[in-house]
């Protein structure tokens, strides 16, 4: 057993974990952080993105080990005042989900997307969810979604671009 | 006929509403099956066949068993008394018995993936270790794997009690059918042979096998500690599966209780009673614990059903004016191993629907069902509807090329015209409406065809190494399965019937329960428009329930896009015996005659007076019951269960503007139109969603997606990195528009959307990819047409040899984005 110290959606853990222990399968399992779900045994879907200090990760291919000492945030600690954040809305104001899956590692790659380049073309877009597998949508309103989220996030821009829907059980 | 329900003002049923069931997604509250613990539970691991087709020879568990965290470790033999069979709910050939789908093997492995022990631990991680340490010896048969070599005398057999690897011959005649009259397509075909202003065109093509491929993995606990067994499944039929687990393990069905929570996606892949079910209830009930089983990626696409897999011989005859006399579609349809509950019938959906949109005056349809040691076929989007689209789609374009014709222009003079409807196909189908002409129109508008063929021309007129192609599809598909009756008289084992039952609140609130299972498809959401108008409530005010057999008991669950033209109808005919029933206690409150009465926009009126009553304080004074009509139940709740009378049709007009670069056989997706007329709209956003999805699905058929064995039976595309669906990179975004003639057999005028776009898309998209390098000579791309496949078909009609290699035979249609066409291998031509 390994001891790591690691902040999930700004709550403090210490834990022992087995060294082999996926990230993925430590917040699932270990913290009930079920938002955040498993697609593939490869790191090819994307399903199980989080970011890692701000950075996004397929938390499949990240052992818990190494998250010690680092900060998560899963699709569960986006939401800020019980509002939700600018690429939740957009998801839904865009109808960018179907069953769902996907959807908390798209919104959570998406929104790393736009730390990197907050004004991305349409090419740009589906070149950075890339790694983000979606079986339903054919990706178009995902696309319409991170454009959307683009611009409710531009820098002066009110973020209230769509009726903002209230988180049930509150946010973090 | 049935009547269309009046419009009401401020009606909900056609507004782009957003979805309902987002909230819980898109913040991660969500209750997949795999998110499920419960005390004490267990968690199962398979150890599945690495081999084919092989003899058991002996299965050592003892290590495994001794393991920590192991609490148990079974093998077919341990549970064979009790596993049964897994039943064929529609075998098309009743003179057999099936053969013995077992859930776990007992003496023979029949493919690669095939369950032979199951390790029980105290995590799932230890159960997946322990599962390495069960010694299981195999003496190999010869794998069964190409179809035609199966059918041959002589083969090897995947099982020796059938005596044969044909299961069944599945002929329609449209004559012997009475559908049409005069020759037969036989006939019409021979005919044509032996006349100079006729022509025959016969092409033999590949529908590659699918996986279905959804992103939720598949996911079971069983709970054996409640009064009635718990069984929560990541499945699209929770009533199926009740019923099914009742049948096949005879536990009482009243003691059953199946739930499908949250369920990402399905496509048909989750339509199904899987050995992974059986054998969780069957250990959770044997340890007396909650269990529960989760597949990896890898389990899941060796193991889960597969789909499509046919040859397909399609021959068509035409007098040279253009006008077709005949159309033969005949089918050989990979079984796989074993049969699941649709197997057999999967190609013979295709059966009926083969004539598509034309007036083909004779018709005939073949399949022949054949087993190989392959993971077993059944549902996937579609389902023998894109085979036999794709047959007739590709083959009216081979005309068009052989009579020197445009496609478009040889479909107009063959199709129905919207003046024709009813029309009866010859499929013995009867088309209630449609209207080719205008969705044809818009979609040719939209795309530019006359501008897109001046390029075309352009480019070939300067041999551009980027060629044009368009690709056309104008299809039509049968939705709203299904009459049962029908269903009877084609020896399914099952109805097609979908129910609705609607809960009046005293609060004036409405819980509207459907048994149509929603996983991805937005029914919370569209079932509330449809409810809100009917019964004049508002949308926020209505919860739809599913899902559950304890709070939805009936049902017959979701596939065939048959939700809303079904499940939908029952929940508009079951609003409408709740307003019925309110009538009666309003005209009793008002003091006034029913016939006076009026319900509009959820007020019961008297008529020519300001007196009335909303409905829900109707609902509330049937709470009380202190005042009320003589003789009359107290509760307006009620249920109803529709069976439909007839199919539904939609259909569209599909438009792929395709770029082959001839110098490495690269294919760009360039623009992509659709307008599909799926009769009435609920809700737009949904709809086009579902079409953009059906899209991708249907064109990483025609580019991207081959489930490929390797020659000792092993699938080699057993994990995404080689199963390549489509990333957002790989498409682009596509226009769809819609035309709208209402369905005349279904009071909301709707048809069906979830399957369009993966149905019309496939033949748009290689018709196109052929449009573009025909004049180079090639005829022929198989799907997936990968750049390597367009590339050699373009070195082939230049008549430049080019040298297979390994990646042909083993990996012809994935991941071969990276590799240079080129210079594969490093080899040069």
């Amino acid at each position: 057993m390994a001891q790591v110290r690691v902040t999930v959606d700004g709550v403090h853990y210490a834990d022992d974990v087995e060294p082999r222990m996926l990230l993925v399968y430590y917040l699932r399992e270990r913290l009930g952080k079920t938002g955040t779900v498993v697609g593939c045994d490869t790191s090819n879907c994307g399903a199980c993105t989080v970011h890692l200090d701000g950075r996004s990760v397929k938390s499949c291919s990240v052992l818990t080990v190494q998250a010690d000492g680092a900060e998560v945030t899963t699709i569960e600690g986006i939401a800020r005042d019980g509002r939700l954040h600018p690429m939740q809305e957009a998801f839904h104001a865009c109808h960018a989900l179907q069953c769902g899956y996907c959807t908390p590692g798209m919104i959570m790659q998406a929104i790393d997307l736009l730390g990197d380049n907050p004004d991305p073309d349409e090419h740009e877009i589906r070149k950075g969810i890339e790694g983000n597998l979606c079986r339903c949508t054919g990706y178009q309103n995902i696309v319409r979604a991170v454009q959307s989220a683009a611009q409710a996030m531009k820098p002066g821009a009110h973020a209230d671009t769509h009726a903002r829907v209230p988180v049930a059980g509150g946010g973090n | 006929m049935t009547t269309t329900a009046e419009p009401t003002a401020g009606a909900e049923v056609g507004r782009a509403r957003v979805r309902k069931e987002d909230a819980r997604l898109i913040t991660g509250r969500t209750r997949w099956t795999d998110n499920i613990t419960l005390n004490g539970l267990l968690h199962i691991a398979m150890v599945r066949s690495p081999v084919a087709h092989a003899r058991i020879t002996g299965i050592d568990v003892e290590a495994a068993r001794q393991l920590p965290g192991v609490v148990a470790v079974y093998t077919g033999a341990d549970l064979d008394a009790e596993q049964s069979g897994i039943p064929c709910a529609w075998p098309i050939n009743t003179a057999d018995t099936p053969p013995r789908h077992v859930s776990i093997a007992t003496d023979t492995v029949r493919f690669a993936g095939e369950i032979v022990a199951v390790v029980v631990a105290r995590d799932a991680a230890s159960a997946k270790d322990a599962t390495e340490a069960v010694e299981v010896d195999y003496d190999p048969l010869e794998p069964v794997l190409d179809m035609e070599a199966a059918l041959a005398e002589g083969s090897t057999l995947v099982h020796s009690d059938h005596g044969s690897n044909t299961w069944a011959f599945f002929p329609f005649d449209s004559v012997a059918a009475g559908a049409t009259s005069g020759p037969t397509a036989d006939e019409a075909i021979a005919a044509a042979e032996a006349d100079p202003d006729a022509v025959v065109v016969t092409r033999r093509w590949r529908q590659q096998r699918l996986i279905p491929a959804f992103m939720e993995p598949r996911s079971v606990v069983v709970d054996p500690t409640t009064e009635q067994l718990t069984v929560w499944s990541s499945t699209q039929v929770p009533h199926v599966l009740r019923t099914m687990l009742g049948l096949t393990l005879g536990l009482p069905e009243h003691k059953l209780r199946v739930i499908a929570p949250d369920v990402g996606g399905g496509f048909g892949g989750k339509l199904q009673l899987t050995p992974e079910e059986i054998l969780t209830v069957l250990v959770a009930r044997r340890l007396a614990r909650p269990v529960k089983w989760t597949e990896t990626r890898s389990e899941s696409l060796v193991s889960g059903h597969h789909g499509r897999d046919q040859i397909q011989d399609i021959t068509v005859a035409a007098r040279k004016d253009g006008s077709v006399t005949a159309l033969k579609i005949e089918l050989i349809a990979d079984m796989g191993a074993y049969f699941g509950l649709f197997t057999p019938a999967i190609p013979i959906f295709g059966a009926f629907i083969g004539p598509a949109i034309y007036k083909f005056p004779s018709y005939l349809f073949t399949c022949t069902d054949v087993f190989t040691t392959k993971t077993p076929t059944d549902a996937y989007r579609g389902a023998g509807r894109p085979e036999v689209t794709f047959a007739v789609e590709r083959i009216m374009d081979e005309l068009a090329v052989e009579l020197g014709r445009d496609p478009m222009d040889l479909r107009q003079q063959n199709w129905i015209t919207n003046t024709e409807f009813p029309f009866t196909n010859a499929g013995g189908l009867t088309y209630d409406s449609g209207n080719y002409e205008a969705a044809t129109a818009k979609a040719m508008e939209l795309f530019d065809y006359a501008g897109l063929r001046l390029e075309q021309e352009r480019r070939r007129q300067s041999g551009d190494p980027v060629q044009l192609g368009i690709g056309i599809s104008t299809y039509t598909e049968m939705c709203g399965l299904a009459p049962s009756r029908l269903l009877g008289a084609l020896g399914a084992g099952a109805g097609g019937w979908e129910h609705a039952a609607i809960r009046m609140l005293p609060t004036g609130k409405v819980e509207v329960v459907t048994g149509s299972s929603a996983h991805g498809q937005g029914h919370e959401t569209a079932w509330s428009q449809i409810a809100a108008d009917q019964l004049g409530v508002p949308f926020e005010d209505i919860e739809v329930l599913h899902g559950d057999t304890q709070v939805s008991p009936k049902g017959m669950d979701t596939y065939g896009s048959r939700s809303l033209p079904v499940g939908g109808t029952a929940v508009v005919k079951c609003a409408q015996r709740v307003v019925e029933k309110a009538k009666k206690v309003a005209a009793h409150l008002l003091e006034a005659s029913e016939d006076d009465l009026e319900f509009t926009a959820g007020r019961f009126v008297v008529r020519g007076t300001d007196k009335g009553l909303a409905i829900q304080e109707v609902v509330f004074a049937t709470f009380l019951s202190h005042n009320f009509p003589e003789g009359v139940e107290p509760s307006l709740d009620s249920e109803y269960t529709f069976d439909p009378e007839n199919f539904s049709f939609p259909h569209g007009t599909h438009l792929a503007a395709m770029e082959v670069d001839t110098d490495t056989g690269r294919v760009t997706l360039r623009d992509y139109v659709c307008v599909d007329d799926v009769g009435a709209v609920v809700n737009p956003l949904i709809v086009d969603g579902q079409v953009h999805g059906g899209l991708a699905q249907g064109i990483a058929q025609a580019l991207f997606e081959e489930a490929v064995y390797d020659e000792q039976g092993t699938l080699v595309t057993g994990t995404f990195v080689d199963y390549t669906i489509p990333s957002a990179a790989d498409l682009p975004s596509f226009t769809t528009e819609r035309t709208e003639t209402p369905a005349t057999t279904n009071p909301l005028g709707v048809k069906g959307v979830g399957e369009a776009g993966t149905i019309a898309s496939t033949p748009a998209i290689v018709n196109g990819v052929l449009d573009a390098i025909r004049h180079l000579g090639v005829t022929q791309v198989e799907m997936p047409c990968t750049p390597q496949r367009v590339w050699r078909a373009i070195q082939d009609a230049r008549g430049h040899a080019t040298q297979e290699t390994p990646i042909d035979t083993h990996s012809p249609g994935a991941g071969l984005g990276s590799i240079d066409p080129n210079n594969p291998q490093g080899e040069v031509q």
